[in-house]
């Protein structure tokens, strides 16, 4: 009796555990945001708004920016 | 313990992410380029006063395509790390492997599919130039709006799971999202910029390109992604400890 405890086996696969919320909220602010600001630049810089002036990186994510469905001019 | 759970989950997604994006890269240059090139023969053809180019059309093709996919892939990947630390053991019963393929489809139509059917991708010579700002607001709101929603879907369903069944409680959340969703397909305004004589088959082939690119990248970093985390979270027994267990074994 004392020998049948629940193994993870290959029908059977172990289900992962959750993660507290907050563990995971100073990861997801601060990379959150660096992630968000990352797809600005690729995305929407010197598009709508600048924050660099000129069209330097507008220009050289142009292809990206297009295929990558974000309008871009 | 748990925070390094979801470092070591972060750093995982943003290498399945750039991963992810070197696929999508190859896409993006075999099958969308010509589309762009196309397009760009249009745009000239059809030009008055040619602007300087500061960067050269062969490097935007590939270096700068490179960058902004690839960076794309990266912050995409973090991005849904972090949601997947979320998710993990909180949408039903599903391995770590099984629930990131799930969040991947997920994000693949919240993040594009919902607000490309809207706002679809555009080649250049699509688009004035004087609607760019009304543009980029429409197609952010639309990205935001989508993954709000899928969100709120997703709450809905786990709430509506112990009293519906969890079939017909996901059914429910779909058909909400779904709902929603259309009446902001109906009220939002409709952006329509293609230039008179610009041919249907580049603009038609552009979109194709541009879609197959989004359906590697999600394809290619659930997988990818699933894999590390699922190495990660179940560590396969090594050979002496599965020696072990088969000595210790009462048969």
């Amino acid at each position: 009796m004392a020998q049948h405890v629940a193994q993870p086996t290959a029908t059977t696969p172990a289900l992962p555990a959750t993660l507290p919320l907050k563990a995971i909220a100073p990861w997801a602010v601060f990379f959150g945001i660096l992630m968000l600001v990352l797809l600005y630049f690729v995305g929407a810089e010197q598009g709508a708004t600048a924050v660099v002036s000129g069209t330097g990186v507008h220009e050289w994510v142009h292809d990206a920016r297009h295929l990558l469905g974000f309008p871009c001019h | 313990m748990n925070s390094a759970t979801v470092r070591n989950l972060l750093v995982r997604g943003m290498l399945a992410g750039l991963g992810a994006g070197v696929l999508a890269l190859i896409a993006a240059y075999f099958l969308g380029e010509p589309n762009v090139d196309r397009a760009i023969g249009f745009e000239d053809a059809h030009a008055h006063e040619h602007e300087v180019e500061l960067v050269s059309r062969s490097l935007q093709s590939t270096a700068g395509l490179a960058t902004g996919v690839l960076l794309y892939g990266v912050a995409f990947g973090g991005i849904a790390a972090l949601a997947y630390c979320v998710a993990l053991g909180r949408v039903g019963r599903f391995t770590p492997r099984a629930t990131a393929l799930l969040l991947s489809g997920c994000a693949l139509l919240a993040v594009y599919v919902v607000p490309f059917l809207k706002y679809p991708a555009n080649p250049p010579a699509v688009g004035d130039a004087d609607t760019i700002g009304k543009r980029t607001t429409l197609y952010f709101l639309m990205m935001v709006l989508s993954v709000l929603l899928a969100i709120a879907a997703t709450i809905l369903g786990r709430r509506l799971a112990p009293k519906l069944g969890t079939w017909y409680a996901t059914v429910a959340a779909v058909a909400a999202f779904a709902v929603v969703i259309g009446l902001a397909y109906a009220f939002l305004p409709v952006v329509n910029e293609v230039p008179a004589h610009f041919p249907a088959t580049v603009l038609w082939r552009f979109r194709l390109s541009a879609l197959a690119m989004q359906v590697i990248l999600w394809g290619g970093f659930g997988l990818l992604f699933g894999e590390l985390a699922e190495r990660m979270l179940n560590p396969r027994p090594t050979k002496a400890e599965e020696d072990r267990a088969m000595a210790a074994a009462p048969n």
